[in-house]
């Protein structure tokens, strides 16, 4: 590497056009290595007199209601993780996007590396070196982590050098930890894998500034070390990195400099060094700190027996990783439920059984000490089953009907004026009602559900089938989308309609949101449930490595 | 005893002959495929192959110029096909069903003339040696130069998919047109190259079957093979290799077909006529589980009517 170093400052063009081609097969240069000026180490951190590798200065974007971006200035530099800190909403995704080149800003400029530029599709901004971990990755299940790479390598000649391709991927991978398999078929790899290879592509393809969407988000809590530790070792060659996140624990353990963003515009950008926590929660709400309702109240089982017991479902073979493999639980009346798992391993599942959307292989499902496993939806939900989906858009709602008509969409019987036509003063007099107990604010009735944010999406699906008060509840992600305020609310919500006799089965990855709402919490992973505990014996860093395959 | 053997040897003899033109069929569907979509006209590619390659031989006496006119006139009919598709959004397999039809009757149309012409073609060059071989020889090393090319074709495009920059692109299209394009990919070009030659090697497998196989024009003397073709993509699991051993299973099948009709058999030539499909679809209907995991992403929703 020194080696490499002192040849780079010679002749500064030769290393970096030895990394474009595989042929060449050196390992890929680093920024620290192409780009004279850039410190190693600690020290690089410094903002004065280094140029930042990224700038934007001013940058305004409005849609159609909404100022998403308000006048964003931002420095990222060499060596640096940058921590951008905000609520759903606050306009972290809108920044990213208009740095990746997917949006363009309405006013404002974006500088690389002092130079003014313009980011007119990801494709340029990739070419100038800014590399972005999406959420959902850009990779192809279907080909190979080696051809993964290669799509995006930027020049490799006419023909495909899987073994020099390979072996690239091995020097960076065993540079940082990361433990890629260059010939696995990437369908076949993990969430955190797939991560891994995006961060590999990024460095191959030469990209200096990496910015990282939500990517803990993805990850078990054992892998969010190994990230962050990945992220120190990218930070002393050189690279910047910029995370996007609104977990506070996260930022304040990994980043050097923090920016908050709120309504569209940067509030604070301190040093991570002194932050605290209670400081940035409150710049990022704007506001004091709001109590986080905690489950005091554990209750006991009542003698009527479960609400809802699966006893030993199977809805797949044994090979078949998706799917379930002899699930059994109980969940009882007045008792929440959490199940702990990555996304994927049976949770969707569940619920698909309970209401008869799914066909089970073998076993049996029970509602009440009776034996439902094979009655039709509609009496599933007549028995007051609610249900609110992971895919609440595809599954729970009519997007091109409006606000009202989804709230009443399974009930629209009701109605029927004659047969024939909708009474809609009837309805509108039942929904108004309806809402006046509810303490969430919807969205105008009449405005079409595809109109809507994802937040708002919510709120009607949370209106509809928790006002109603169910026996049951399956919850997918109850408080996804949904702001600080809300989410503690519709926890509030939740632990009502328990504290009413409601059953309800809670499936969330966020681990501190099941610890404090769960009577009961168990772990999925791989289509069985692997875990229970007790949510006040129970320790975060145990089930993370249940959620993750570990055993104990 | 000896019937048996005569029947089996005549099979495989004839294995090769009818499985060519149908293997370039399966080579261009294949790479069509690949890039994420399917192309229904095939048959009617081949027809226009079959036709115009025909008709170039005849009149200008080369059957060189008679391979190129086939080529072109296919990729003709399947950039018909991807301007619709791509650029005009139209339903896929409507719109190959409807420019087989189209292909059917241009080709009635512009070799009603010719039906009675007779042409040099495309004759059989014998490799020394290996044409020696018994049993197998004659079958495989006694054939026209077409022959030979849909061989060597085979292990090249395997090739070309799998190490080669362009293969990567495509197979990328085919899989997600998303990541291909913020791959900094024109995915838009990339499937209508990938259609533009389907469609000549469709062309290039009418004009062995007009040019080499029979040396005449009839109208739609392509009964179904495009079609075929279409499902030997399937069962070849979008492998040019094992797409190989399918055409040659489906040539065999005619080839068995011929032999015991010769040796009169006492079944009705009709039934026997549907004996190569049957056995097509019987494979196919074994195969598609395996089949549904090499499938491109891109095929998905249209194979598997929208997840």
């Amino acid at each position: 590497m020194i080696h490499k170093l002192m040849r780079s400052k010679a002749e500064p063009g030769v290393v970096s056009e030895s990394a474009h081609t595989v042929a060449g097969a050196e390992s890929p240069a680093t920024p620290a290595e192409t780009s004279a000026p850039h410190k190693n180490g600690a020290t690089a951190i410094s903002t004065n007199g280094t140029q930042p590798s990224l700038s934007l200065r001013g940058i305004c974007k409005s849609f159609p209601g909404v100022l998403a971006n308000d006048n964003i200035d931002l420095d990222v530099f060499g060596g640096e993780v940058h921590a951008v800190l905000g609520e759903n909403g606050a306009g972290k995704t809108t920044l990213m996007k208009i740095l990746y080149g997917v949006y363009q800003p309405d006013s404002g400029v974006i500088a690389f590396k002092g130079r003014e530029t313009r980011i007119q599709s990801p494709n340029a901004g990739r070419r100038l070196g800014i590399g972005m971990v999406f959420q959902n990755f850009s990779l192809i299940p279907a080909l190979t982590v080696v051809e993964n790479v290669a799509l995006f390598l930027p020049s490799y000649g006419m023909f495909l050098s899987r073994r020099a391709i390979a072996r690239q991927i091995q020097e960076v991978s065993d540079k940082y930890g990361l433990q890629i398999d260059p010939k696995a078929r990437t369908g076949d790899l993990s969430l955190g894998e797939r991560q891994k290879v995006e961060l590999v592509k990024l460095i191959l393809a030469r990209a200096e500034v990496l910015i990282f969407d939500e990517p803990t988000s993805v990850l078990a809590p054992h892998e969010v070390d190994g990230l962050f530790r990945v992220f120190d070792e990218l930070k002393r060659d050189g690279y910047a990195v910029l995370f996007i996140t609104h977990k506070i624990q996260e930022v304040l353990q990994t980043a050097d400099r923090i920016t908050v963003l709120r309504h569209g515009k940067v509030v604070e950008c301190t040093p991570g060094e002194g932050a605290t926590a209670d400081h940035l929660v409150a710049m990022m709400l704007g506001i004091g700190v709001p109590e986080v309702v905690r489950n005091t109240q554990m209750r006991q089982h009542s003698a009527n027996g479960a609400a809802v017991e699966f006893r030993d479902v199977w809805t797949a073979e044994k090979n078949d990783p998706r799917g379930l493999h002899g699930v059994s639980f109980h969940v009882m009346p007045g008792e929440i439920l959490g199940i702990a798992g990555i996304s994927g391993n049976g949770q969707q599942q569940l619920g698909e059984v309970l209401l008869g959307l799914q066909r089970r292989r073998s076993g049996s499902v029970y509602l009440f000490g009776e034996d439902a496993s094979g009655r039709s939806i509609a009496s599933m939900l007549d028995a007051g089953v609610a249900y609110i989906p992971e895919d609440v858009l595809g599954m729970a709602m009519v997007p091109t009907m409006k606000v009202e008509e989804n709230l009443v969409l399974g009930e629209l019987q009701k109605y029927g004026n004659g047969g024939i036509w909708l009474d809609r003063k009837g309805m509108r007099r039942q929904v108004d009602s309806t809402l006046s107990r509810f303490p969430l604010k919807l969205a105008p009735l009449d405005t079409r559900v595809e109109h809507l944010s994802g937040g708002n999406i919510q709120r009607v699906v949370l209106a509809r089938e928790l006002a109603m008060s169910p026996k049951v509840l399956m919850a997918y992600y109850p408080t996804r989308g949904l702001d600080v305020l809300t989410a503690e609310t519709t926890r509030g919500l939740l632990m009502e309609c328990r504290d009413n006799g409601g059953a309800i089965v809670l499936v969330s990855e966020d681990l501190e949101e099941l610890f404090a709402l769960s009577d009961r919490l168990v772990v999925m992973y791989q289509g069985n449930i692997v875990g229970e505990f007790q949510p006040e014996s129970a320790s975060l860093h145990e089930i993370g490595l249940l959620m993750t395959g570990h055993h104990m | 005893m000896s019937t048996f053997w005569i029947v089996l040897g005549g099979a495989f003899t004839g294995a090769v002959g009818p499985g060519i033109s149908v293997l370039y069929a399966t080579y261009g569907e294949l790479i069509t495929e690949r890039a994420g979509r399917i192309n229904l006209g095939t048959e009617g590619c081949m027809l226009m192959g079959a036709c115009f390659g025909f008709i170039a031989t005849v009149e200008t006496g080369s059957a060189t110029l008679g391979v190129l006119a086939a080529m072109l006139a296919g990729s003709m009919l399947s950039l018909i096909f991807a301007y619709l598709v791509i650029f005009r959004d139209t339903n896929q397999l409507a719109t190959g069903f409807a420019l087989t039809m189209f292909g059917a009757g241009v080709t009635a149309w512009a070799g009603r003339d010719y039906v009675d012409s007779l042409i040099g073609g495309l004759n059989p060059i014998s490799i020394p040696l290996l044409s020696q071989i018994p049993l197998v020889g004659k079958a495989l090393f006694r054939q026209d130069i077409l022959v030979y090319l849909a061989y060597a074709l085979g292990p090249l495009l395997w090739f070309g998919l799998y190490y080669t920059k362009w293969g990567l692109s495509l197979r990328a299209v085919g899989e997600s047109v998303t990541v291909a394009f913020a791959a900094g990919r024109n995915p838009a070009l990339i499937q209508v190259a990938a259609i533009a030659f389907g469609g000549a090697l469709s062309g290039l497998g009418g004009a062995q079957l007009s040019l080499a196989f029979t040396h005449t024009w009839s109208e739609g003397m392509t009964v179904g093979r495009g079609f075929i073709a279409v499902g030997l993509v399937i069962f070849g699991m979008w492998s040019p290799v094992r797409a190989m051993a399918g055409a040659f299973l489906f040539g065999g099948a005619i080839g068995l077909q011929l032999q015991l009709q010769s040796v009169g058999a006492p079944v009705s030539p009709f039934i026997l006529d549907m004996f190569p499909y049957v056995i097509t679809l019987a494979v196919l209907a074994l195969w598609s589980g395996a089949a549904s995991r090499a499938m491109p992403e891109g095929l998905r929703t249209v194979l598997r009517g929208g997840t």
